[in-house]
């Protein structure tokens, strides 16, 4: 290996003197690490964990080389530890890149599925607000982690792996799910394995899914589907048989592949969907738009799944500047295979490369007065998000960039199409208390986070039918 | 009209295929294949459409003299 004389190893950001280097600081505040590295190393510097330095690029340019880079030049499989042991050995980050990507390929993310995909939502949605309308007073509190949790458990199931499948689900698959986002402690670059609590509660949770997904084939097994109209993806794997005819894949297997499946658009798409209804309480003006456009899209009373793919310009620039502001993933990961140059610095095969959305999204120059929430920024003819690919990166870019974001986005117009034309919410904490949990590499709200809700007050929309029971 | 696409960008989603199918088509392994690379003026407003919505930005539209 030959260093170029003229390149330098990016510098070193400030603190970092424990044992495992920065790594303690990355599980209390990563955003105030990250920026810290921004501000005294510039586009390009590194920081410590666990014995491997962390080169962080932030800024268009470096941006664009990271997420431009092929695998075979900056390299996914490594740079996650901590997901093995929740997808299980031999799933998605296991496997060689070719297979990845044959299997990041998803039937399921085309554009002619979206259709059916919205209407699959909106009756999700439906039915997680019918106990609101079955009540006797129709107000309450909900937890906004909770619900949305265990809202985008049902519509990712059902849209990914078959409605069929998620009819076999209850909460219970919810609250494991969770304890596996929570099993995501930055200590597994020291060991993934480690005996903390959170760890011992993950390898539990897959356990206790495996357990439920093994229940769901024992009654497939009893009672097969009558036709082919009926089978879902549950259904082809347990028909794949080795030559000697025995099952191709294990029980464990096949819930390892549904938990990777479903990990990208869960805590994400739940996340953003909380952000966005906190920022829009926060914000009445805005809220107000967004309410004003979409009962204009459906004062003829059209089907959500027919307008949650047409354009929504109000209620996308509310999700995107939620996505800006709270992005779901804070800090994307490499591992360098070859050696590269970055704005004249050198990074060594082996070093860890990182992106960080919570950042790059909030550099001043490309979104002005870049804490505040601005869904304007969006509209014509600012267009900030397209006139900074390399930069608005709640989804990554290039290559790279998230293959379920148009997935996401139908999902998240179709969720707030139900909701904020029937429901009116309210923050039911001081506005300042919500915040998301950084201890996990897995970011999610901390609890608590409850909003109150009631039957909509104001103009034109239909207040949800209540069951005759309940009538007057 | 020239239609380009940056297949470092392009993921194979389908959206050109639904907005101009008799210009794009995406394989079954997500591999987009233009099926005419200089599509009549007629097609115009297709075009622009599966420009325009394509979601990763992938696809340009190169004006010929």
């Amino acid at each position: 290996m030959t260093v170029d004389v003229g390149l330098r190893e990016p510098p070193r950001v400030s603190g970092g003197g424990g044992e495992h280097g920065h790594l303690d600081e990355l599980r209390v505040d990563p955003i105030g690490l990250m920026r810290r590295v921004r501000e005294e190393c510039g586009d390009v510097g590194q920081f410590r964990l666990a014995g491997r330095d962390v080169v962080l690029l932030t800024g268009a340019e470096a941006n664009e080389l990271f997420f431009r880079a092929p695998e075979e030049v900056l390299d996914q499989a490594e740079a996650y530890p901590f997901m093995t042991p929740i997808f299980g050995e031999g799933v998605v980050f296991d496997a060689p890149p070719e297979r990845r990507r044959e299997m990041l390929h998803n039937q399921a993310l085309r554009d002619k599925f979206m259709r059916g995909h919205a209407s699959t939502i909106a009756d999700e949605v439906e039915a997680m607000v019918r106990p609101w309308s079955a009540s006797a007073s129709r107000e309450g509190t909900i937890d906004l982690l909770d619900w949305f949790a265990e809202l985008t458990i049902y519509t990712s199931s059902a849209c990914l792996i078959g409605r069929k499948f998620r009819h076999e689900l209850d909460r219970r698959f919810a609250e494991l799910y969770h304890d596996l986002e929570q099993g995501t402690d930055a200590i597994a670059y020291v060991d993934p394995y480690a005996p903390i609590d959170s760890f011992r509660r993950r390898d539990e949770a897959r356990l206790g899914l495996v357990e439920l997904v093994q229940g769901i084939m024992d009654r497939r097994r009893a009672g097969p589907p009558a036709t082919d109209e009926d089978r879902d993806l549950l259904d082809v794997l347990m028909s794949i048989r080795d030559e000697d005819g025995t099952p191709r894949f294990s029980t464990d297997m096949v819930t390892g592949m549904f938990i990777s499946m479903m990990f990208a658009g869960h805590h994400t798409t739940s996340g953003t969907a909380a952000w966005t209804l906190i920022e829009l309480l926060r914000h009445p003006q805005e809220l107000d738009a967004v309410r004003a456009e979409l009962d204009e899209l459906y004062a003829h009373g059209e089907e959500v799944s027919y307008q949650a793919l047409r354009d929504m310009p109000r209620l996308e620039s509310a999700i995107k500047e939620a996505l800006r502001l709270h992005p779901p993933l804070i800090l994307v990961l490499r591992v360098a295979k070859e050696e590269l140059e970055v704005e004249g610095f050198t990074v060594a095969p082996g070093k860890l490369v990182g992106a960080s959305p919570a950042v790059s999204n909030r550099i001043a120059p490309d979104f002005p007065d870049p804490d505040a929430f601005v869904p304007a920024r969006y509209l014509e003819p600012r267009n900030e998000d397209r006139a900074n690919p390399w930069t608005w990166i709640p989804f990554g870019a290039g290559r790279h960039r998230c293959v379920g974001a148009p997935f996401a986005m139908m999902q998240l117009k179709a969720i707030f199409s139900v909701l904020l034309r029937h429901w009116d919410f309210e923050l039911a904490q001081p506005s300042d208390t919500y915040r998301n949990d950084h201890s996990k590499m897995v970011v999610q709200l901390a609890q608590p986070c409850v909003a109150r809700f009631r039957p909509r007050a104001a103009p034109s929309a239909p207040a949800p039918s209540a069951p005759a029971t309940s009538a007057p | 009209m020239k239609v380009v696409v940056d297949r470092d960008l392009c993921q194979g989603h389908g959206v050109c295929e639904s907005e101009a199918p008799a210009v794009f088509e995406v394989s079954k392994q997500s591999v987009l294949v233009i099926l005419d690379e200089s599509p009549p003026e007629e097609l115009r407003a297709q075009v622009e459409a599966a420009v325009k919505f394509c979601p990763t930005h992938a696809l340009t539209i190169i004006e010929e003299d």
